[in-house]
């Protein structure tokens, strides 16, 4: 197999916080009955985590499990491991209606860094930030494109965007991390 | 003349003096001062020129209601027009110029409309312009702009940078004055998240500079302890330089928040625009004052009488060295007082009330000040600065009783609570008789989703005209418990409306006495308008421009109106008011463009290999928010040149697309046939796996929307291919269908396009390269047309489609995006000596049309059905429904005299410009020419040597081989031949090798 690159290839930019591209990040979109038992086993065997909330996140490992929409999670698993977590997954939920299917290279993923990481996303998403706990995630806009967004270390933030816009959002993330613009 | 005070002054800070320009002149101010009170100092009242009749400005107001001084301020590219000077705050190295005069401020040729003036009424324009009709776009309309407008425009993009953020909270308090101290105190201590926003730089508002007393303690203090408590609590959120623009649907509202005005090139932000969600919004905005209307009250050097008492007691300014105040309330004595204790001479206090006795009165009196009671200004002399007042009865016609020489009037008409927050989202007003004024009323507030009130008001807003009912009302608009700060002061005796001074003013002295400053409208513009039919207070606006400047009648409305209605003959409140619209007062461009400029001014989308196109002569073509190649430039071609070799090369050897873009939504379970055949106008159910078919999809009218490839990759899930602007669109109709109308099927969806990188391989090499690549079978046998497989091809994973839309040997080769640019990258090493050349969207429409290929957009307009296009072959006869099925049936739908699509071929070989029309005989029932097709798609074709078109033509395909004349867009007449739309191998035989 050819040498995998993400959409920016780590690119970083450091202002009041720290944006940077995650890199390649394995990432599964999981459509299914959430309410079923066999879903909850199914994603179990493949992450060791739990099925979250609506709007939350479980996270642990190398992994994490993001609420997406009442029937949809996001599971993440380390790159090289995604096709195998699909497999694993198709064939747990053989037989139940779902669609599991890989989406690493269909997003990029950024993290924001600094004890004010959220004034940077402040500028570009609507988002209470304020109001959000630990765990949750929400799924919004960030500036003009769709993006979803989580707390993911004591002082890091998660965003994923589609892989197409990576520059403009990179380029979003960076501007509103600008040194002297913190709110 | 104007001039600065030795002592006192308590925004100023006179160790920090700062120098700045006005029109190339140096000045001096010191921090802390307003442009305006800085321009004072220096003695330059004179600060513009009316934008009608080029009238001497001067100074009138301290703050957002100023309608004279506006101010080009900046140089380059920090250049700004129509900055208010006593908004603006002093700095070192201001630069500051006045606006509209020519060819300087103090002798401008535009002031002889003053002797036209007469000849300039209300409605001038509309009346004198309106004949003959060719004349406005070409004589008028140019003349008009030459001399109109303020401010300059600027010429080079804005230096600095701006941005937007989000901002949430319970309550927010607009406006730092005394009443919004309160509020938001009372509603911090309840534990509401606050934001607290004033629009200047100085908490505290009017009540410091009135001399009020809270708690026992003059305001000052009062204030720093409060904003002392309030900057201890978590829960509170400050802002000076930060005003509430604007109050929108839902508790949204706009709070501007000016950072680096006074700080140009700081490296921070310039504004911010804060877009807030605000449980409950207080408005705490205050009252603005009236001017009162005499004869020549746009002098420079006449001030509202709240501006004087601002100038001398917070920057130690004297405007004048002698003031006449002249009012109707008992309010403006206390500028009187003011002026008294900084040393000032008051000539006289003319007070239109015929007794004035109250308490502040008195204490005038008592200072030796001349109280003249019934009495009004019957003229105001000077030209660029007062110098004189005749004073007069006020119940007369303006027979002059006596002069008193001055170079300041103070006025004062009585004041108007700051209403317009309250009523930009639907919060009722009612007419207050005592104040003559329009207060909010609180039983008809802005209401919220549930219906709640979205605002309350607090303090002067609300009409609170002492400062103890400004803090009860505050105190229980922020939920206060309890009582509220406790505060005293002078009673007031009851203001008298005074809308035309003297009453009996004549129609000279009326035309002389304005209402609007900056638009020159005056008293008897207004009646004018009135007594030619104009009835409607927005009409009127329009008609007369009252209130439509830069300052949106912030001064000029009520009084405006009060003489509308008394022309009219009938109350106030009849009248009402006009509109009240965000924002506030004028916020800048940029923080409305926010972060959107330069490479974020929007989403940009790119494909893995957008870099080596870029790198290798890429000509960009916007599709959607995608950038994809139009061509590749070899150094020295045209466009053109570039475009007929690449679709010469695909043809005779072979050619690279990058087909990422394209829409690919995976669709999947037990229902999924069943759903794919509702979506697509043919069947999918029965699509083999491992097979392939193209597919149309038609809206809920039948009308054709996209096209594109289907593969049944498993017993139950297909991919749908989509054309590139339609990925997003197609994925959310299918989701809407699945979502809210068959949400009993079992069919889950995910929109896979830019997981993969796709790469189209054309052309008679294709083949050759892949199998150089090894890792998969394409032979004609394994893999034929319309069929796909899945391995590693050169050591990529990657999905095979041997799909064309080109005519040739054609593979579309999907691998992981994280892959694309390497795999691009193998196939041009790789196909270097099979001759491959990467190919962009021109040519891949050219090879389309050469093929009669139908294109989403150029053959559909959405007006199209596919039987319009000779797709009947893709529409299942089978099927029991479809979507659109039903809306085909329909007469105008089925009906045979729809235009058809033909191809067309020029006598002369030539080029058909894009977008004609055919005539045909007669005229509709408009009178229009009645025509017969048009032109879809025309191309020069590379292959064919010569123009090639597509067009829908009525009863087309039965009118093979008709010759078509129609004119060009220059009226030279093109004759083109009727001929099937597949141009080249109508066989097919290229693409099936």
């Amino acid at each position: 197999m050819s040498e995998a690159v993400s959409a920016l290839a780590g690119k970083s930019s450091s202002g009041f916080v720290t944006v940077a591209e995650a890199g390649l990040q394995g990432m599964i979109t999981l459509r299914a009955d959430l309410s079923a038992p066999a879903t909850a086993e199914a994603v179990r065997a493949v992450t060791g985590l739990d099925l979250p909330a609506p709007r939350r996140v479980t996270s642990g490992g190398t992994g994490a499990v993001l609420w997406m929409s009442p029937d949809e999670l996001l599971i993440l698993v380390p790159h090289a491991e995604a096709p195998a977590a699909v497999a694993r997954l198709d064939e747990s939920l053989a037989g139940a209606h779902h669609l599991a299917v890989e989406v690493s290279d269909a997003r990029a993923l950024f993290t924001v860094t600094g004890a004010a990481a959220t004034d940077a996303l402040r500028k570009l998403a609507p988002v209470d930030f304020d109001a959000m706990d630990a765990d949750e995630v929400r799924r919004s806009r960030f500036a003009q494109v769709a993006a979803a967004t989580w707390k993911s270390g004591a002082d890091e933030w998660s965003v994923v965007c589609f892989r197409s816009v990576a520059a403009y959002v990179f380029g979003c993330l960076a501007n509103a991390a600008r040194s002297g613009s913190d709110l | 003349m104007s001039t600065r005070l030795t002592r006192g002054g308590r925004l100023i800070d006179r160790s920090a003096p700062v120098s700045f320009t006005f029109n190339g002149r140096k000045m001096q101010g010191f921090a802390g001062d307003t442009l305006a009170a800085s321009l004072l100092a220096n003695d330059q009242l004179l600060v513009g020129r009316s934008f009608k009749y080029h009238r001497p400005r001067g100074i009138v107001g301290s703050g957002a209601e100023e309608p004279n001084a506006l101010m080009g301020l900046g140089t380059g590219n920090r250049f700004e027009p129509n900055q208010r000077a006593t908004t603006t705050e002093t700095f070192d190295g201001l630069v500051a110029g006045s606006q509209n005069h020519w060819p300087s401020l103090e002798f401008d040729v535009g002031v002889v409309n003053n002797a036209l003036a007469r000849f300039l009424p209300a409605g001038f324009y509309y009346k004198t312009f309106i004949h003959p009709r060719a004349f406005w776009k070409h004589v008028y309309e140019p003349i008009i702009r030459q001399s109109a407008g303020l401010g300059k425009v600027p010429h080079e993009p804005d230096a600095d940078t701006y941005e937007q953020a989000y901002g949430f909270c319970d309550v927010l308090v607009a406006g730092g004055g005394v009443a919004g101290l309160t509020a938001a105190l009372a509603a911090a201590k309840a534990g509401k998240r606050v934001w607290l926003v004033e629009q200047t730089g100085a908490w505290g508002g009017r009540a410091p500079v009135d001399g009020c007393e809270i708690g026992g303690e003059p305001a000052q203090a009062w204030i720093d302890a409060t904003l002392a408590a309030l900057g201890g609590m978590e829960n509170v959120t400050l802002k000076t330089r930060a005003m509430v623009s604007g109050l929108y649907d839902h508790g949204y509202a706009l709070v501007y928040e000016r950072l680096a005005d006074t700080t140009p090139g700081d490296g921070r932000p310039r504004h911010r625009l804060w877009r807030m969600r605000a449980g409950q919004v207080i408005t705490a905005t205050g009252a603005i004052e009236r001017p009162l209307s005499f004869y020549g009250n746009d002098i420079p050097g006449v001030m509202l009488a709240s501006a004087v008492r601002d100038y001398v007691v917070n920057y130690a300014i004297s405007p004048g060295d002698r003031t006449v105040v002249v009012t109707n309330n008992d309010d403006a004595y206390r500028t009187a007082l003011a002026l008294f204790d900084a040393g000032l001479v008051v000539a006289a206090v003319i007070d239109a009330r015929p007794r004035a006795d109250g308490a502040l009165p008195e204490l005038v009196r008592e200072k030796g000040i001349r109280v003249l009671e019934g009495r009004a200004i019957a003229k105001t002399h000077g030209s660029k600065r007062v110098t004189r007042v005749s004073v007069c009865a006020q119940v007369g016609e303006g027979a002059v009783l006596e002069e008193i020489p001055c170079d300041c009037v103070a006025m004062s008409g009585g004041w108007s609570p700051v209403v317009h927050l309250w009523s930009h989202c639907g919060g009722k007003l009612t007419w207050d008789e005592a104040f003559a004024m329009f207060r909010p009323d609180p039983t008809r507030p802005p209401l919220g989703d549930k219906g709640q009130p979205l605002a309350v008001t607090a303090g002067s807003a609300s009409g609170a005209m002492t400062i103890r009912e400004v803090l009860e009302d505050a105190h229980a608009a922020g939920g206060g418990e309890g009582a509220a700060p406790a505060a005293s002061g002078p009673a007031e005796a009851p203001m008298m409306t005074a809308w035309v001074m003297p009453a009996g003013a004549p129609t000279k002295m009326r035309a002389k006495m304005w209402l609007d400053y900056q638009n020159d409208v005056k008293v008897s513009d207004v009646q004018l308008a009135a007594r030619e039919g104009y009835t409607s207070v927005e009409h009127t606006k329009r008609y007369t421009t009252l209130g439509m400047a830069t300052d949106q009648g912030k001064l000029s409305n009520i009084n405006g109106l009060a003489v509308l209605s008394d022309a009219l003959h009938q109350p106030i409140p009849a009248t009402g008011t006009t509109t009240f619209r965000p924002p506030y007062t004028p916020i800048s461009f940029g923080a409305i463009a926010g972060e959107a400029r330069g490479e974020i001014f929007q989403p940009l989308r790119k494909t893995p290999a957008d870099a080596w196109h870029d790198a290798n002569g890429a000509h960009w073509e916007p599709v959607g928010h995608w950038r994809r190649p139009f061509c590749y430039r070899k150094p020295g071609e045209t466009v053109h040149e570039a475009v007929n070799r690449e679709v010469t090369n695909t043809r005779e050897k072979l050619g690279l697309l990058d087909a990422s873009t394209l829409g690919k939504i995976l669709v999947k379970g037990p229902d999924a046939g069943k759903f794919l055949d509702m979506l697509y106008t043919n069947m999918m159910s029965n699509l083999g796996i491992g097979k392939c078919r193209y597919g149309l999809m038609c809206n809920e009218n039948g009308f054709l929307m996209d096209d594109g490839v289907v593969v049944r990759m498993s017993e139950d899930s297909w991919l749908c291919h989509t054309t590139t602007g339609g990925a997003d669109r197609i994925h959310a109709w299918m989701e809407d269908w699945l979502q809210c109308e068959w949400w009993d099927w079992k069919v889950y969806t995910a929109n896979l396009t830019e997981q993969f990188a796709q790469i189209a391989v054309v052309g008679p090499n294709a083949r050759k390269l892949l199998e150089k690549l090894g890792g998969m079978d394409v032979s004609k046998e394994t893999l034929p047309f319309m069929t796909w497989a899945a391995g590693t091809l050169g050591g990529f994973d990657a999905r095979i489609f041997r799909i064309s839309f080109s005519g040739e040997l054609s593979y579309e080769i999907a691998v992981p995006a994280s892959q694309g640019r390497a795999f691009w990258d193998r196939l041009m090493k790789e196909g270097a000596e099979l001759g491959v050349m990467p190919y962009g969207t021109e040519c891949l429409h050219v090879l389309r049309a050469e093929k009669g290929f139908i294109m989403i957009g150029d053959e559909s307009d959405g007006t199209i059905i596919p039987q319009d296009l000779g797709l009947s072959w893709a529409i299942s006869k089978k099927k029991e429904d479809y979507l659109g099925k039903r809306a085909q049936e329909r007469s105008h739908l089925a009906d045979p005299d729809r235009w058809q699509l033909v191809g067309l071929e020029t006598l002369d070989g030539s080029v058909i410009p894009d977008g004609l029309y055919f005539p045909a005989e007669g005229t509709n029932h408009y009178g229009q020419r009645n025509t017969q097709g048009r032109i879809t798609s025309t191309y020069y074709s590379p292959t064919l040597k010569k123009g090639i078109a597509m067009a829908l033509v009525k009863h087309g395909p039965k009118r093979m081989g008709e010759v078509l004349e129609f004119p060009d867009t220059e009226g030279k007449m093109i004759k083109a031949r009727i001929c099937d739309p597949v141009f080249f191998d109508k066989e097919g035989a290229k693409q099936n090798v």
